[in-house]
């Protein structure tokens, strides 16, 4: 047992509840390969999960996927988790949540649901998650309200809905939304094979920003919008998961048990199963969990570097990705000598205005099971974004 | 003037894993220290500010909280977390 008076217990536990979802959204973060993960932890199993989560003191509860509707325990496990003294959060893409569903998690005790919206149209909305969803949503959202839950409205945004940013934030008023989380895609998993076509330019960003900055100054706390832009526009690294093993702990539908959402697709890791280790030998005790955790594997440049405590080093997924080395620093940061690789995917993208040069990689099985079995699918930029092109044909 | 209550995304609560009271709302969490954690927990619907520090006062055996709690009050409006006052 190592020393765990220095390392502070998870706070943030998420549940992927399931790697299933009716929805093909083009910027996922889902790992490509999900089909090679479609085992599915029981009933039991998540129970077991979060109490000892609760126990070393979690607070926070996602339930995520994938689409957690889909799992059909999902009452129950909120239930659960709400006893144990949870704040618990519903991620959903509102696919299958009935007034009946609804209800019941209001008794189970469900805190909030945040729903995900891919743009203010349904043309677009229905375009990027390859499915006709928009009025369904729509219907889903005055439910919500109806039920009186919390209401956080999320919107992935890109190249394509940046310029729709003030009907975004319109709708989100008129459905009476707390939160507005504008997300500006970040580039791993789905979203990093569509990164050529998702990519924005920083005329669109600055666009959207101001737009952002107007109705916040007119509407008051009515609904808080979040803005985060890409980290490809920044000169220093996002703090990524407020460090490493440091608040967060995801959980996988397989029972893998992961220090961030995309960390499945790092090299050299094995990441342990909450069905072998306890929650506490994971989080304390675990190779996967200590490798990124603290200062002690920093590479130059952060090992020197005085801004090291305030980013930690930035985001080891996208270390790896852009670098080929998770240990590196982040690339987004200007001091990394990697850092021209990012202003290149920028430049790119401001040069490329055409669309439909490549086609739109949707998340579903059979792409998921092509990208698998391309080693390519899943590595660094350095051999795989051009490749995936010819793998889509 | 109305009663100080927590707006209903908020919950709070004592964690003692943190020794502290603690705000959860939508996937956030505030540590709270103890005046703030006192202060909140009788933000429930039921108290006007003067009887809030009335009662602080009382429990505290200290007769001059007033100034600490309407600056925190007013800090707690300005972020969001309470009802609107009308």
């Amino acid at each position: 047992m190592s020393d765990t008076s220095e390392i502070a217990p998870p706070l943030w536990l998420l549940a992927e509840l399931t790697y299933r979802c009716p929805l093909h959204c083009a910027f996922c973060y889902n790992p490509v390969n999900y089909t090679d993960h479609s085992s599915e932890l029981t009933t039991d199993e998540w129970l077991g999960v979060f109490r000892q989560a609760r126990a070393l003191g979690a607070a926070q509860l996602g339930f995520s996927g994938g689409e957690p509707l889909l799992r059909d325990d999902l009452e129950v496990l909120v239930g659960e988790a709400r006893k144990l003294g949870f704040y618990t959060n519903l991620i959903t893409s509102g696919v299958g949540l009935t007034e009946k569903r609804l209800g019941d998690m209001k008794a189970a005790g469900l805190d909030h649901i945040q729903l995900s919206f891919q743009d203010s149209t349904q043309e677009l909305n229905d375009f990027l998650s390859s499915t006709r969803t928009f009025d369904l949503k729509n219907r889903v959202a005055k439910s919500i309200k109806a039920h009186d839950f919390p209401m956080v409205l999320n919107c992935v945004l890109h190249r394509y809905n940046l310029p729709h940013v003030d009907k975004i934030i319109d709708m989100a008023l008129a459905m009476g939304a707390e939160y507005l989380e504008l997300a500006n895609t970040q580039y791993y998993g789905w979203a990093h094979a569509n990164r050529a076509q998702l990519m924005p330019t920083a005329e669109q960003l600055k666009e959207a920003e101001a737009v952002v900055e107007r109705y916040r100054s007119e509407i008051g706390d009515r609904c808080k919008i979040y803005f985060v832009v890409p980290d490809y526009f920044e000169n220093r690294p996002k703090r990524c998961m407020n460090g490493w093993g440091s608040v967060f702990l995801g959980i996988s539908p397989d029972g893998a048990a992961l220090p961030c959402h995309t960390a499945r697709s790092l090299p050299g890791l094995t990441f342990p199963n909450v069905k072998q280790r306890s929650i506490r030998e994971i989080w304390y005790d675990s190779d996967a969990f200590n490798r990124f955790r603290g200062f002690g594997w920093m590479k130059e440049p952060c090992r020197s570097c005085e801004e090291k405590t305030i980013d930690a080093g930035g985001c080891r997924c996208q270390a790896y990705l852009l670098t080929g080395d998770p240990a590196n620093a982040d690339p987004v940061c200007d001091k990394s000598p990697h850092h021209e690789a990012v202003i290149n995917v920028v430049r790119k993208a401001a040069i490329e205005r055409e669309p439909d040069e490549h086609p739109i990689m949707f998340r579903n099985d059979s792409n998921s099971r092509r990208l698998a079995a391309s080693r390519d699918g899943r590595g660094p930029d350095h051999h795989s974004v051009a490749d995936l092109a010819g793998v889509r044909k | 003037m109305t009663a100080l209550k927590l707006k209903p995304i908020f919950r709070l609560q004592w964690e003692p894993a943190q020794n502290a009271h603690v705000l959860l709302y939508p996937e956030g969490m505030v540590k709270l220290n103890q005046s703030a954690g006192e202060i909140l927990k009788r933000c429930d619907g039921t108290r006007h500010i003067d009887t809030l520090i009335a009662e602080l006062q009382e429990a505290f055996n200290a007769p001059d909280l007033g100034d600490e709690v309407r600056l925190f009050v007013a800090e707690a409006h300005r972020r969001g977390w309470l009802e609107s006052q009308t």
